[in-house]
């Protein structure tokens, strides 16, 4: 089980997506899980053996490194990227809903199974405002767990064991920030591609419909 | 996941490119994304480890190393190849568009659509004129973009592309000027030069595709126009049409299918 399965999962429900839904997979593709595990991961790898107080006292590293980091950036960003694809899951499961029941009544019921209208445009509208809702938490989440984007060099820990307040060092902030604004940027053009996808589906929609019931009443 | 994937998609628009496209890809593949996965990885693998400084002062070694690489080499090169690669992706969307809309055309039945089945769609290679000229041109234009900016990120933040041995470092905490030794000078000074020299070829081979399709643009423009004039009613559909059926003919013998579908 690795990064494939979410590789898969999105060339799947790239089936079914809009054109600015195809766009949004490959943003997330290219710009957040390959950046992510070509050159994040090892960013953070050793980020505990390299996180160095100014003191011998044994427990002290331990405890002011938990204390500042009590979820690593990493995984909060590999967090963000599997709860961000999930809510297209909610696509496929319907579109496969929608073609077992064409087996199990042994008719053809729609147009084309995979076409977003009807109840299908609803999932697909949930799944988009699950999505930007998702983003928006975690950039909330790490905004207010690190107090901002900014990677200090040096922070000052009074936890016990500590005797008194201590120096303590993090290893590549300059390199953990660059790639945090990254993210931030990243999720924020996901967010926009969300937001256009969404205006656009219902632009689409409410012309369809509100032409459909000018046709009628004229008939 | 890894650069496999980003290989597959590119793969898909070499179907798509010019020649000069083609070696250029080649040329990221096997100079580039090979050598920094092999090779380079592991060179700087060990840097912040090795990186020491002539002090037992807790912290200095991690500010020192900060001060003195903002961001690593290697984080540097893979964003580089990621953004480089991406205008590709321009391309490969354009055709899978065309595609999505030639297959919309043959479910309706249209009278003008020329091909027998589904799978003939899926395999036809798309010329490169009209709008997927257009497409295909900035792309390559943002990729010597991208390249440019890089290569002038890396000169400027790291006063050169040498890796010195000894790096003077006066941070606090260090408590006065101290000696920093980077691991791997030499080793690390060959590989940037080598991606340099690679990263200036494909300038190079963008700048030449550039001029290429520049040039074919406008020959095929001059050619249109004398035809206008000397056989204004002239019926070149049969004549095109007879030489997109033989380079089909040519191609499918020669042509792997790796594909990009949506």
């Amino acid at each position: 089980m690795s990064w494939a399965f979410l590789r898969d999962l999105l060339s799947g429900v790239n089936k079914y997506s809009t054109r600015i839904g195809r766009i949004w997979v490959a943003v997330v593709f290219i710009f957040r899980l390959l950046v992510y595990i070509a050159a994040a991961e090892n960013i953070w790898k050793y980020e505990h053996d390299e996180f160095e107080c100014s003191i011998k006292q044994p427990g002290c590293e331990n405890v002011c490194f938990d204390h500042f980091f009590p979820v690593s950036h990493i995984r909060l960003w590999a967090l963000q990227l599997i709860v961000v694809s999930t809510p297209s899951l909610l696509v496929v499961f319907h579109v496969a809903y929608r073609e077992s029941r064409e087996k199990r009544h042994n008719q053809k019921l729609y147009r084309r199974p995979g076409e977003i209208d009807g109840g299908l445009l609803c999932t697909y509208l949930i799944s988009l405002i699950l999505k930007i809702g998702f983003e928006a938490v975690f950039l909330v989440l790490f905004y207010k767990l690190y107090n901002g984007f900014n990677v200090p060099r040096l922070v000052k820990c009074d936890m016990r064991p500590c005797p008194n307040t201590v120096d303590c060092y993090i290893s590549k902030p300059t390199e953990k920030m660059i790639f945090l604004y990254f993210l931030v940027a990243t999720s924020c053009l996901c967010i926009a591609l969300n937001l256009s996808e969404l205006s656009y589906l219902i632009c689409k929609y409410s012309k369809k419909g509100y032409v459909k019931r000018y046709v009628r009443k004229h008939q | 996941m890894d650069w496999g994937a980003l290989q597959t998609i590119l793969g898909g628009v070499n179907k798509h490119s010019t020649s000069i496209g083609k070696i250029w890809l080649t040329v990221l593949f096997i100079f580039r994304i090979m050598i920094l996965v092999v090779a380079a990885e592991r060179v700087w693998g060990d840097e912040q480890d090795d990186f020491i400084c002539n002090t037992l002062q807790p912290g200095c070694k991690n500010v020192c190393y900060d001060h003195f690489f903002p961001i690593s080499h290697i984080r540097l090169w893979a964003l580089q190849l990621i953004f480089v690669s991406t205008p590709a992706l321009l391309v490969a969307m354009h055709v899978a568009y065309r595609r999505h809309e030639k297959k919309r055309q043959f479910r309706k039945g249209d009278q003008k659509c020329e091909y027998k089945d589904i799978e003939e769609i899926r395999m036809q290679r798309f010329h490169i004129e009209g709008t997927l000229w257009w497409t295909y041109t900035s792309s390559i234009f943002f990729r010597l973009i991208f390249e440019a900016v890089f290569m002038y990120a890396f000169y400027f933040m790291y006063d050169g592309f040498q890796m010195p041995r000894l790096m003077k470092c006066s941070a606090w905490p260090c408590p006065n000027t101290v000696d920093c030794f980077v691991s791997r000078p030499t080793e690390k000074t060959v590989f940037t030069i080598f991606m340099i020299a690679v990263s200036s070829i494909c300038i190079l081979l963008n700048v030449a595709e550039l001029c290429y399709l520049l040039t074919k643009f406008f020959l095929r423009r001059s050619k249109k126009a004398g035809n206008q004039k000397h056989h204004p009613n002239h019926e070149n559909k049969e004549e095109t049409k007879q030489n997109e059926m033989n380079e089909l003919i040519s191609d499918s013998c020669q042509n792997t299918v790796i594909g990009f579908t949506s």
